[in-house]
Order: C-alpha cells, then sequence, then structure tokens
C-alpha cells in the first residue's frame, strides 16, 4: 500500500517537474526579458512531437520515425524548437508586448491544427503511440519505474536550474535586465536589444521544447489535444504563483500548481457521479484560478519574488575605500 | 590665414561630423540643413536659444533619431543610418539631458553595462568557457570600480541606482559611458538641474577627460559653464547653423543676442 502511494509520489513530482521545466523556459522569456508569450503549448508541441518522430520506430503510414536513441530525441526537440523559436522571435520579437502576445498565441494555434492535420507526419487527431520510455524495462515494477524517472527529472531540472542561475548572474544576464529597464539607454550602451531578446526567446523557447519531449516520454503518447491553450494558461499560473523572475519561484509554482490540479482531479471524481464528472472537470480551472487571485491578492510578486540578482563574479572591495570619507556627490 | 595646426585638425577625420542634417516632424523642420564637425581632440561647445533644434540635433547625432536627409559620418566613415546601438561600437558615447540609470541595478551593475566586448554577454561562453567570462569580469569590475572612484560613487556602488540623486545619475551615467572608452562624447545639458558645488566637479571631470585625449561635443544652456570649458562654440537657431566663434564673442555678437531675445527681426 505504501509503495502504491510512493509511486504515485513519484508519478506525480515526475510530472510536476517536467511542467517546471516549461516554467524555467517560460521565467527566461517573461521574468528575464518581459516577452510575453501566450503560445507556450505551441512550443512544447513542437519538442514533443520533434522527439517523438525521432525516437518512434519506422512507421509505415506516416514520416519516420527514425528509432535513434531517447536522448537524442530530447536534445533534437530542444534544438529543432529553439531553431523554430528563433525563427519567429526573428519575425515578431521587434512587436510590443501585447502585439508579441497575439503573434504567439497564433503560432500555438497554427502549430496545434498542424498536429490535427497533418497526418502524414503527426498521425493527426490520433497522435502519435507507442514513443519509447525510459527504463522501459522496469515497467513491471512501478515503484522502482517511477522512481528511476522521476530520479531522471531532477537531475535534467537540477542541471538547468544550475545553468539559467549562471546565466541570469552572467553579464548576459545583467544586459537583459537592464534592456528590460530602459531600452534607450541599454541601445546608448551599445546592447542591441533585439538580438538579446531574440536570443532569450530562443532558448527559453528551445527548454519548452525539451520540456514537451521529455514529457512525450514519459507518458509514452502525444496527441494534439495535450497542446491547447489550457497548458499555457496552467504554465502561466505556475509562474505567477510561484514568482516570476525567479528559478527557484517557477519550479515551486509547478509543482505547487500542479498539485492543486491534481488534486482537484481527484476530489472532482471521488465527488461527482461519472455523469456529471466531464463537466465538473471545469472546476479544476475554477480551483487553479482562485489559486492565482489568492496569490496576486496577498503575494503579487509570487510566492518568492523576483531576487536581487548580481553578477556571480562581483567580489568586496578590498582598498577599504568603502570606509573612507562621505564623497562630495553623496554631501550635494 | 589659418594657423597650421587648424589645417592639420581640418585634414584629420572629424570624430563626428553633421553634413547638412535635415529632420522634419510633421510640417516642422526641426533641424534645417545643419551642418557641425567636431575636430579631434576638441571640446566644442552648442548653444541656442530654446527650439533652435539643438537636442534633435544630439538624437541625431546619437541615432536615435535618423535624419529626413543629410549624412552624419564618424571618422569619416557613414553612419546615417546606423542604430545607436552602432555608434558606441565605432567610438561615440552619450549622455542623456535627464538621466536614465537603471534603477534597480546597482550603481557597479550600471558601470559594468557600459562594458564592450565581454565575452561574458554571449550566453554560451558563459556555460563553455566560464573561466575566460570570470577573468574578464574582474577585469571589468576593478575598471567599474576606478570609474566610480573618478566620480565619487564608489560608496555607494551596492546600492540600487534609483537611491541616487539627480546630479548623482549624472556622474553615474559618465561613469557608465566611459566604461566603454568612448572616443567622443556627447554631452547633454550636464549642468542642468545640478547644484553649484557639484556643477563644479562635473566641470572639473570633463576638462580632465579632454585633457586625456576624449572629443566632447556639449549641449548647454549655461553660458557660464561653455564659457569655461570650450574653446569653440557653434551657435543654432531656427534649425540651422548661425554663426561660431571663441564664447567671448558669441556672447558679444548682436545676431546671436537677436537670436536668444526672440527672433531675427
Amino acid at each position: 500500500m505504501s509503495a502504491d502511494l510512493l509511486s504515485y509520489g513519484a508519478f506525480f513530482l515526475t510530472m510536476a517537474l517536467t511542467y517546471a521545466v516549461i516554467c524555467l523556459g517560460l521565467n527566461v522569456q517573461w521574468g528575464q526579458t518581459g516577452l510575453f508569450n501566450v503560445g507556450i503549448a505551441g512550443f512544447v508541441a513542437i519538442g514533443a512531437y520533434a522527439s517523438a518522430l525521432l525516437t518512434t520506430p519506422d512507421d509505415a503510414v506516416r514520416f519516420g520515425g527514425f528509432g535513434l536513441p531517447i536522448i537524442v530525441g530530447w536534445i533534437g526537440g530542444a534544438l529543432v524548437t529553439g531553431l523554430v523559436s528563433f525563427l519567429i522571435g526573428a519575425l515578431t520579437i521587434r512587436l510590443r508586448a501585447d502585439y508579441l502576445a497575439i503573434a504567439t498565441f497564433g503560432v500555438a494555434v497554427v502549430v496545434q491544427l498542424a498536429a490535427l492535420n497533418l497526418e502524414g507526419i503527426t498521425g493527426g487527431p490520433f497522435g502519435i503511440g507507442f514513443i519509447p520510455r525510459p527504463f522501459a524495462d522496469y515497467a513491471g515494477n512501478p515503484l522502482v519505474f517511477g522512481l528511476a524517472n522521476l530520479g531522471v527529472l531532477v537531475v535534467i531540472v537540477l542541471l538547468l536550474y544550475l545553468m539559467l542561475e549562471r546565466l541570469a548572474r552572467s553579464p548576459w544576464g545583467r544586459v537583459l535586465r537592464a534592456i528590460r529597464e530602459d531600452e534607450q539607454a541599454a541601445l546608448a550602451l551599445g546592447k542591441s536589444a533585439t538580438r538579446f531578446r531574440l536570443q532569450a526567446f530562443a532558448i527559453g523557447g528551445g527548454i519548452m521544447g525539451l520540456a514537451g519531449a521529455v514529457q512525450a516520454h514519459f507518458i509514452g503518447f502525444i496527441a494534439p489535444d495535450n497542446y491547447v491553450p489550457m497548458l499555457t494558461f496552467q504554465v502561466w499560473a505556475m509562474l505567477i504563483v510561484g514568482g516570476s523572475g525567479n528559478n527557484k519561484g517557477a519550479i515551486l509554482g509547478a509543482v505547487l500548481v500542479w498539485g492543486i490540479w491534481a488534486m482537484s482531479a481527484a476530489a472532482v471524481s471521488g465527488l461527482f457521479p461519472p455523469g456529471q464528472q466531464a463537466r465538473a472537470a471545469a472546476l479544476q480551472i475554477v480551483m487553479i484560478g482562485v489559486a492565482l487571485c489568492a496569490i496576486l491578492l496577498l503575494r503579487p510578486r509570487g510566492l518568492l519574488g523576483e531576487e536581487r540578482v548580481v553578477s556571480r563574479h562581483i567580489g568586496a572591495r578590498d582598498d577599504g575605500s568603502k570606509d573612507g570619507q562621505t564623497s562630495d556627490a553623496k554631501n550635494s | 590665414m589659418q594657423p597650421a595646426a587648424d589645417i592639420a585638425h581640418n585634414l584629420a577625420a572629424s570624430p563626428l561630423e553633421a553634413r547638412g542634417v535635415v529632420k522634419v516632424f510633421g510640417g516642422l523642420r526641426a533641424v534645417d540643413g545643419m551642418s557641425l564637425a567636431l575636430r579631434p581632440g576638441e571640446l566644442l561647445g552648442l548653444i541656442g536659444p530654446n527650439g533652435a533644434g539643438k537636442t534633435t540635433l544630439f538624437n541625431l547625432l546619437a541615432g536615435s533619431l535618423k535624419p529626413s536627409s543629410g549624412a552624419i559620418l564618424i571618422e569619416g566613415r557613414d553612419m546615417t543610418s546606423a542604430g545607436p546601438e552602432a555608434r558606441i561600437a565605432n567610438g561615440v558615447g552619450r549622455t542623456f539631458q535627464i538621466p536614465r540609470p537603471f534603477a534597480e541595478m546597482t550603481v557597479l551593475e550600471n558601470v559594468l553595462t557600459g562594458g564592450q566586448h565581454q565575452s561574458g554577454e554571449r550566453a554560451w561562453l558563459n556555460i563553455v568557457r566560464p573561466g575566460r567570462v570570470a577573468a574578464e569580469e574582474r577585469a571589468a569590475v576593478e575598471k567599474a570600480r576606478a570609474l566610480l572612484d573618478f566620480v565619487t560613487l564608489s560608496k555607494l556602488e551596492d546600492e540600487p541606482a534609483r537611491v541616487l540623486s539627480g546630479g548623482q545619475r549624472k556622474l553615474l551615467e559618465l561613469a557608465r559611458i566611459l566604461m566603454a572608452d568612448p572616443k567622443t562624447i556627447l554631452l547633454d545639458e550636464p549642468a542642468a538641474g545640478v547644484n553649484p558645488s557639484l556643477l563644479e566637479f562635473i566641470i572639473e571631470r570633463v576638462l580632465e577627460l579632454n585633457a586625456r585625449g576624449t572629443s566632447i561635443l556639449l549641449i548647454e544652456h549655461n553660458m557660464e559653464m561653455v564659457a569655461r570649458l570650450c574653446s569653440r562654440v557653434v551657435v543654432m537657431a531656427a534649425g540651422s547653423y548661425l554663426t561660431e566663434g571663441a564664447p567671448d564673442d558669441i556672447a558679444r555678437d548682436p545676431a546671436v543676442v537677436d537670436a536668444y531675445l526672440g527672433g531675427v527681426a
């Protein structure tokens, strides 16, 4: 019994951590750079489909698959999505925030419709099945299987977190903050706002693609219905709840909101008769909405607000000048 | 007859030049065929009554506006259609009339942002070449601290820039652009809204920079400051060139007095 609970816990956390990866990608775009991406689902879908095509066995009725190792699929999914994000960004990044939102939303709709209709590549509405799962040999033992998958996700999230923290505290991250604060001043210092925004958009998109790829292999099956605007809404809720601009917040928010989502799903199936459950599922969205309202009212900057990020290379001064006399400028 | 030194100046490419620049806003010709050439190592003053088009010309020179016609040259290279971010890459830096610090970043980080050609500004080098990035950043921090000493803001290096007073913000902007090692600096009214003791300090710093060989174009209302800093002053009126000369002669020039007192009647 406790093994069941433990393996459910592992499943839950694994799933939550795949969302944490998406959330980290959004944090690069929105939290650090202020790019309003409302098409998250589309970028996640691109990564998922790219990885599925790369890794599934050859299929007579559709393009691919190429039967490549899972890790190739993950890296491929991230790179393809990063490249697509770069191309989309090259067209749209000059748009003002609200228009960028509309453009990215459009991209997500296009991706979903393409997945639905390009049957020769994506399998159409039935999607792609038999996506190889990591540690499939252990699938007979749910606990071992669940913990092994969780281990992989923990490593991915940890590596991403360390990489993104390093970037945030690097001169690159500093330029992003400068552009976010005052684009004109950053331009006058030779920082091409467009170039840096485009980089952040592509990196964030690539991370979302990686998340899509990992999620696809974890579930083993993808279909266009997985990549609807609901996913975008969930990820935004996660980042806002956790704390935009804070990588720890992005991870925490993902776990919490996914927890609310999973628990409310359990509550709906427990409290309502089967005939009403489809309708009652809308209550899940209500729960997320309530959580969002509560956070915005009580902690508008999220559970973990944005921390002051300073270059990791700045050490303390050693010449003691800080203890010296007050400067002329300060007196004035 | 021109002295030999002047002829040599004229032969060397100007660090910053405007040739017949026009800027039209709707029906208004804010800058109307203005020409101006900064000489290497010079501290040139640009004055003119309100509405003469000084700030528009400044923005054209800094690249934040594109001229309707005419050309902007940096050391003889045509930069007319290049954006503001291309100016500093070619050695021309600017300050803003109303300072624009990165308010939530620390004073030290503000200055660090002025650095050019930093490996750490390339995202992937932070992952694949962390040692090189760290070494460059340490050198940058050292240089930024020296610049903060120069403008006496050292003790505030860890404070967010938003706590600085108006005058301190001007100093921070100066340090920030100096971080980029500009050969030429455009100063937009450094004296505006600054108290007298700090103004004195800013004047000293500007003179010291110029003495080190930095060419400076100063736009200023404060005639006293212009007279103390500049040996040559260009006067702009109604969007175009009116006259130029030594500050004392300019102050007595009837055409200049007329322009300041409300038009050529």
